[in-house]
C-alpha cells in the first residue's frame, strides 16, 4: 500500500522510514535500471566489434560517408548538456529553483540541437540512397559519388555498416528523445514548485539517465565516425 | 501477533474490479499475477495436450497410408502450436511465475516490509506483462508464428507470420521481468525490518535475490537481440543474415547468453520455495543455510558463462565447446550441494505429508533426474547425439515442469491459506499430486528413450519405430491434465467454501505467518523486530 | 563394477540406442553407459535417502522431538568434492571422444551434402547427385555441409554424429562406417513446414558396390528423358510433397493424372496443366497457386536451381504419370 505523508515538505511513501531512506532506495533503483541500459547497448557494441573484426575494410568504407565534424559538434553539445543537467540539480540543492529551471531548459535545448543535427545527417543520407541493410541503394549512391568525382562503392555488404549505424544511433536518438521528455516533466514540476533541497529525487534520477545517454554517445562517436 | 479484531484485510479493504486494477498493494498485485498466469498456463497446457495428441500415432503407417485422426492437417499448424506452447510457457508462465506471484506477495512479508520498494513500478510491470501477452496472443489471430520459441535466424527472418509483433511482445514482457527484478533487489537491500540481516532472511528471499540479479543483468541482452531481429525483418540490416555477410550463429550466442541464465531465472525461485516447504513440514531447521544461500548466488554467477553448451553442434569451435562443457560441470556442483542439504534437512525431522510436502518431494525426485540428465547433456559427445532430440525435450521438462511447476504447485498449497484466508481440501490437493506426478513420469520418461533412439524434436511426424513410446507419452499427458484440473477444482472449491484459515496453519516460523490470514493492508500491525534466523525449530 | 557397465551397455545398444555403426558410436555408448550407471547410483542415494528419511521420520505427533542441526562443514565439502570429481572425469572422458569426432581425418572421401527446405542433396566429386548418402564401408568419410536457405542439422543416429548446416559457411563431420546397411538420416534443426519430412537414408555398401553405383549414376544422362526426370524427381525429394500414384494430397497437389487436366487456382482462375504451366510452377511456385494451397506456396522456387535439361526431363516424367 502506498499512501504518502508530507514530512518537511517531502512526500514520503509510508513504506519508507524517512525522506533520506526513500531517496536512497530510488537512487538504487535508477542505477540498476542504468545497468540494464548499458548492457543493452553493450550487446550492440559486441556485435559491432565482431563484424568490425570480420570486415574491417567495409567498416572503413562506411565510415567515410559520415561527417565527423557534425558528430563532433554533437558530442560537444551533449557534453555541455550534461553540465547544465548537473547544474540544474546543484541549483535545486541550493534552493535556487529559478536558476534550476533555466539549467533544465538549456539542457532540453541542447537535446533538441542534437536531434536537429541528427535529422540533417539522416536526411542527407537518405537523399544519397543510404539506408540500412538491404534497403541501401548502391546504384543511387554510386551516381552521387561519380557526380562528385569520387570512387564508387567497393564493399558488396556495405548495408551492414549502415545497419549498425542506424540501429546504434537510432536507439541512442530514441533515448535522447525520451530523456528530453523526462527533463521537460522535471521542468514542469520544478516550475510548479514540487522540488526543494530535501526533495528532488525525480531530477536526480533523470539526471543519471541523461548522463548515461551522453556516455553512450561518447562511445558511439569514435566507433562510428572515427574508427570506421 | 496482529490485531484481528476489526477483520479488515487487504482483500476486503477496497471493493470493485477497479480497486484491483489500480492497486499499488504488493499483495493485490501478486493476486493479479496469480490469476493471469494461471490463465496463461491453461492456454499453454492446452497446446501441450494438442501436440501430444498429434504425436499419438505417426501420420503415415508402415504401409505408407495416411492414418486417420491426425489433428493437425499440416506441419505448419503443428509448428505454430509448438511455438505457442513454448513461448507462452516460457515467457508468460515459468519466467514470471514464482517471482511475480509469490515473490511479490511474500518477499516483503518475509523480510518484514510494508511493501516493495517501488509500488507503482510493480503495478506497471504487471501491465507490461499484460500488454506483451495480449500482443503475443493477438498474433494467433493475425498471422500465426511458427519459429519455435527460440526464434533462430535465418528462419525467423524468412518465415511469414507476425514474427515482429511476437518479438515485440517478448521484448515488453522482458521489460516487465527486468522491472520486477529491479524492484525485488531494491526491496531486499533497503526495506528489511530491524534485525532482519541478510543472514536471517528466509532462503526464498535469497533465491528471489539471485533470480532478480539474473533478470536485471541478462534480460537486456535478450532485448537488444530481439530489437535487432525486428530490424532484420524490417530493413534486412544483415547482422544475423548470411545474405549480407552476417552470422546466424551470432544470434544463437546472443539468444543463449540470455536464455541460459533464464533457465536459472526459472529454477532458482523454485529452489527457494523448496527450502521453505522442507523446513516447515519437517519442523526442522534447514541444514546448511549458508551453503544453500550462497549456492544460489554461485549458480547465478556461473550461469552467465555456460551458454555455449546449447551450441556444441552449431559450428562453434572445438575449443569453445570444451570450455563451455567444463564450465557447465562447475554449475552442477552448487546444484548438487542444494540437493544434499535438503535431504540432510529431513534427517531426524518430524515429517508431515501434506500436499505441499508431497509436491516438494516430487520436486526433489524429478529434479534429481533432470539434474543427472543435464550433466549427461553437458558431456560433449553425448550431447552431439542427444542435441535436438527428445532426450533434450525430456530433460528440460524434468527441470521446468518436474522442477519449477511442482514447486509452484507446492507454493500454491503452502501459501494459499495466507493469501486467501481459506483452507482447501487436503484430499483433493493430494489427489492432484498423485495424478501430476505419475502422469509426468509416464509422459516424459519414455521421451528419454525416444531421444536415445534418435527421434528429433519439433517433429510433426515420426518413423513407425517410435510409435509405442509416443503412445505411452501421450497417455501420460492426459494424466497430467487430469492432475492439474483436480488442482484447479481444489482451489475453486476452497475459494467458494473453504474453512477460515488460522494465522499459522502449518506452524511455520517465517514472518509472513506472524500476521493474520489474509494479511492486513499494511502487512503487520507492529513493525516486526527480528532477533533470530528464519527456521528456529527447536 | 565393469560387468555392470557392459551389461547396461549391451541392453542399451539393442533396445535404447540405435545400432552402433562405427567405432566412435561404441565409444560414445560406453561413456553413456558409465553416465547411466553413475546416475543410477546418485539417484539411488538421493531419492533413496529422501524416501528413507521421509518414512523413518514421519510425523507421529505434534510434539515430535526434532534434532537441531544447522550445518556440517565436513559433509558440505564431501558432497561438493565428490560430485565435482565425477563431473570432471566425465568431462575429460567426453573431451577425448569429442576431440576425435571433430578432428577431420586426412585422405577421407569427401562428400558434399546440402540442406534446403526440405531435402538433403548429396553431391560426389565426380558430379553425381543423389538424395541418399551412399558410402563405402570401412573408409573415413568426411561430409562437408552447407545450407541454401535456413539452418538444418545433419544427424545420423547410428553413428552418433550430428552437425548443423549453416547458410553462408561450411561445416563438416566425419565417420567411418564399420557395418553395411541402411541407416536413418534426420534433420534436427527446426526448418519449417516439412522439417519432420526431411529424412533420408545413409547406405553403407562395399567398396566395389560403391564404385559400381558411382559409375551407374554418372551415366544417368544417357537414360531416356522421362526416366531422367524420374531421377531428378527423386533427387530433389519432390515425392515428399507430391503424390504420383494416387490423387491424395500431401503438402502439395498430387501429380497423378495431372497433366492435361484443369486446375482451379487460388485467385479463382482456371488453368490447363500443360508444359508451360508446369515449367512456370516448378521454377516459381508462387506464380499460379492451386486452390487450397495458398496464400503463399510452401514449395521452394527452383529458378536457378535446375538446369534447362532437368526441367524438361521433369515435365516429361510428369506426363508419364497421366497415362
Amino acid at each position: 500500500m502506498s499512501t504518502s505523508k508530507m514530512i518537511n515538505g517531502v512526500p514520503v511513501q509510508e513504506h519508507f522510514k524517512n525522506a533520506h531512506h526513500q531517496f536512497d532506495t530510488a537512487k538504487m533503483g535508477i542505477w540498476l535500471f542504468m545497468a540494464t541500459e548499458i548492457l543493452m547497448f553493450g550487446g550492440l557494441f559486441v556485435g559491432y566489434a565482431i563484424f568490425h573484426m570480420m570486415y574491417p575494410e567495409m567498416f572503413a568504407e562506411g565510415a567515410r560517408f559520415l561527417d565527423w565534424k557534425l558528430g563532433f559538434v554533437n558530442t560537444l553539445v551533449l557534453i555541455f548538456s550534461s553540465l547544465t543537467m548537473a547544474l540544474g540539480i546543484h541549483f535545486i540543492q541550493m534552493n535556487q529553483i529559478k536558476k534550476a529551471v533555466w539549467a533544465l531548459a538549456i539542457t532540453i535545448v541542447c537535446g533538441a540541437i542534437f536531434m536537429v543535427i541528427k535529422y540533417f545527417e539522416y536526411t542527407h543520407k537518405f537523399h544519397m540512397g543510404i539506408f540500412p541493410g538491404n534497403l541501401l541503394d548502391i546504384a543511387k549512391l554510386n551516381e552521387h559519388l561519380t557526380a562528385q568525382g569520387l570512387d564508387t562503392v567497393k564493399s558488396t555488404n556495405l548495408g551492414m555498416y549502415f545497419g549498425f549505424y542506424f540501429c546504434m544511433s537510432g536507439l541512442h536518438g530514441i533515448h535522447v528523445i525520451i530523456g528530453m521528455g523526462l527533463i521537460t516533466w522535471c521542468l514542469i514540476r520544478a516550475v510548479r514548485g514540487d522540488f526543494n533541497p530535501n526533495y528532488y529525487t525525480a531530477v536526480e534520477g533523470v539526471g543519471i539517465f541523461w548522463h548515461i545517454v551522453d556516455l553512450v554517445w561518447i562511445f558511439l562517436f569514435p566507433l562510428l565516425y572515427l574508427v570506421g | 501477533m496482529g490485531n484481528a479484531a476489526h477483520g479488515s484485510n487487504y482483500i476486503n479493504a477496497e471493493k470493485g474490479l477497479m480497486s484491483w486494477l489500480t492497486s499499488l498493494d504488493h499483495k493485490r498485485i501478486g493476486i493479479l499475477y496469480f490469476v493471469t498466469i494461471l490463465f496463461f498456463f491453461l492456454v499453454g497446457g492446452t497446446f501441450a495436450l494438442l501436440l501430444r495428441l498429434e504425436l499419438f500415432a505417426p501420420n503415415v503407417n508402415a504401409a505408407g497410408q495416411a492414418v486417420a485422426g491426425a489433428i493437425f492437417k499440416t506441419g505448419d499448424t503443428y509448428n505454430q502450436a509448438l511455438t505457442y506452447h513454448g513461448a507462452i510457457m516460457v515467457f508468460m508462465v515459468i519466467v514470471p511465475g514464482i517471482p511475480a506471484i509469490f515473490g511479490n506477495f511474500f518477499l516483503p512479508l518475509q523480510i518484514g516490509a510494508k511493501d516493495v520498494a517501488f509500488p507503482k513500478l510493480n503495478l506497471a510491470s504487471w501491465y507490461m506483462l499484460m500488454i506483451g501477452a495480449t500482443m503475443a496472443i493477438a498474433t494467433m489471430f493475425l498471422n500465426k508464428v511458427d519459429t519455435g520459441w527460440t526464434f533462430y535466424t535465418p528462419y525467423s527472418i524468412r518465415t511469414s507470420g507476425s514474427v515482429s509483433l511476437m518479438i515485440a511482445a517478448v521484448f515488453i514482457m522482458g521489460m516487465s521481468s527486468v522491472f520486477t527484478g529491479l524492484n525485488m533487489i531494491a526491496t531486499i537491500h533497503k526495506l528489511r525490518a530491524p534485525g532482519m540481516t541478510f543472514h536471517r532472511m528466509p532462503l526464498f528471499c535469497w533465491a528471489i535475490y539471485s533470480t532478480s540479479i539474473l533478470q536485471v543483468l541478462a534480460t537486456p541482452i535478450l532485448a537488444i537481440t530481439l530489437l535487432l531481429l525486428i530490424m532484420e525483418r524490417a530493413f534486412g540490416v544483415g547482422i544475423f543474415d548470411p545474405k549480407l555477410g552476417g552470422d546466424p550463429v551470432l544470434f544463437q550466442h546472443f539468444f543463449w547468453f540470455y536464455s541460459h541464465p533464464a533457465v536459472y531465472i526459472m529454477i532458482l525461485p523454485a529452489m527457494g520455495v523448496i527450502s521453505e516447504l522442507l523446513t516447515t513440514y519437517s519442523k526442522k531447521t534447514i541444514f546448511g543455510y549458508t551453503a544453500i544461500a550462497y549456492s544460489s548466488l554461485g549458480i547465478a554467477g556461473v550461469s552467465f558463462f555456460v551458454w555455449g553448451h546449447h551450441m556444441y553442434v552449431s559450428g562453434q569451435s572445438e575449443l569453445a565447446g570444451v570450455i563451455f562443457s567444463f564450465l557447465t560441470m562447475l554449475v552442477g556442483v552448487p546444484t548438487a550441494i542444494k540437493m544434499f542439504n535438503w535431504i540432510a534437512t529431513l534427517y531426524k525431522g518430524s515429517i508431515e505429508f501434506t500436499a505441499s510436502m508431497l509436491y516438494a518431494m516430487g520436486f526433489m525426485f524429478l529434479f534429481v533426474i533432470g539434474g543427472v540428465t543435464g550433466i549427461m547433456l553437458a558431456v560433449l559427445p553425448i550431447d552431439v547425439h542427444f542435441h535436438d532430440t527428445y532426450f533434450v525435450v525430456a530433460h528440460f521438462h524434468y527441470v521446468m515442469v518436474g522442477g519449477t511447476l511442482m514447486a509452484l504447485m507446492g507454493a500454491i498449497y503452502h501459501w494459499f491459506p495466507k493469501m486467501f484466508g481459506k483452507m482447501y481440501s487436503e484430499a483433493l490437493a493430494r489427489a492432484s499430486f498423485v495424478f501430476v506426478f505419475i502422469g509426468f513420469n509416464v509422459t516424459f520418461f519414455p521421451q528419454f528413450i525416444l531421444g536415445g533412439m534418435g527421434m528429433p524434436r519439433r517433429y510433426f511426424d515420426y518413423i513407425p519405430a517410435y510409435e509405442q513410446l509416443n503412445k505411452i507419452s501421450t497417455v501420460g499427458s492426459w494424466l497430467i491434465g487430469i492432475g492439474f484440473l483436480i488442482g484447479l477444482v481444489s482451489i475453486i472449491q476452497a475459494l467458494r467454501s473453504g474453512a477460515k484459515a488460522p494465522a499459522n496453519p502449518w506452524g511455520s516460523k517465517t514472518l509472513e505467518w506472524h500476521t493474520e490470514s489474509p494479511p492486513i493492508t499494511h502487512n503487520f500491525s507492529h513493525e516486526p523486530h527480528v532477533t533470530e534466523g528464519p527456521y528456529e525449530y527447536k | 563394477m565393469m560387468w555392470l557397465f557392459s551389461l547396461i551397455n549391451r541392453a542399451n545398444a539393442q533396445t535404447f540406442m540405435p545400432t552402433e555403426g562405427s567405432d566412435i558410436a561404441t565409444r560414445v555408448d560406453n561413456l553413456y553407459a558409465f553416465l547411466i550407471a553413475t546416475s543410477f547410483i546418485s539417484c539411488a542415494i538421493l531419492i533413496g535417502g529422501m524416501v528413507y528419511f521421509a518414512v523413518k521420520y514421519k510425523r507421529k505427533s505434534d510434539n515430535d522431538k526434532v534434532a537441531y542441526i544447522t550445518h556440517d562443514t565436513r559433509l558440505e565439502i564431501i558432497w561438493s568434492v565428490i560430485p565435482l570429481i565425477i563431473f570432471l572425469v566425465v568431462f575429460a572422458w567426453g573431451w577425448i571422444i569429442y576431440h576425435d569426432m571433430r578432428k577431420m581425418p586426412e585422405n577421407a572421401l569427401e562428400i558434399h551434402v546440402t540442406g534446403r527446405q526440405w531435402a538433403w542433396m548429396t553431391e560426389y566429386k565426380n558430379g553425381v547427385k543423389s538424395p541418399n548418402i551412399v558410402v563405402p564401408v570401412g573408409r573415413d568419410i568426411k561430409i562437408v555441409l552447407s545450407a541454401e536457405d535456413v539452418l538444418h542439422s545433419l544427424y545420423i543416429p547410428s553413428f552418433r554424429v550430428k552437425q548443423d548446416a549453416v547458410p553462408g559457411r561450411y561445416t563438416a563431420l566425419w565417420f567411418k562406417a564399420d557395418k553395411m546397411g541402411e541407416f536413418h538420416v534426420f534433420c534436427t534443426e527446426f526448418c519449417g513446414t516439412a522439417h519432420s519430412g526431411m529424412i533420408t537414408k545413409l547406405r553403407v555398401v562395399s567398396q566395389e558396390e560403391f564404385d559400381k553405383w558411382l559409375i551407374e549414376e554418372s551415366e544417368v544422362s544417357l537414360l531416356p528423358m522421362a526416366q531422367r526426370g524420374a531421377k531428378v524427381f527423386q533427387t530433389r525429394a519432390c515425392a515428399s510433397c507430391h503424390n504420383v500414384d494416387n490423387a491424395a494430397v500431401k503438402i502439395g497437389p498430387s501429380l497423378h493424372q495431372a497433366f492435361g487436366a484443369d486446375r482451379d487456382l487460388e485467385d479463382g482462375e482456371k488453368v490447363a496443366v500443360d508444359d508451360n504451366y508446369l515449367r512456370e510452377s516448378i521454377l516459381n511456385s508462387n506464380a499460379k497457386i492451386v486452390k487450397g494451397f495458398g496464400p503463399r506456396s510452401a514449395m521452394p522456387a527452383f529458378q536457378g536451381q535446375l538446369s534447362e535439361a532437368e526441367v524438361t526431363a521433369l515435365i516429361e516424367y510428369i506426363k508419364t504419370l497421366s497415362k
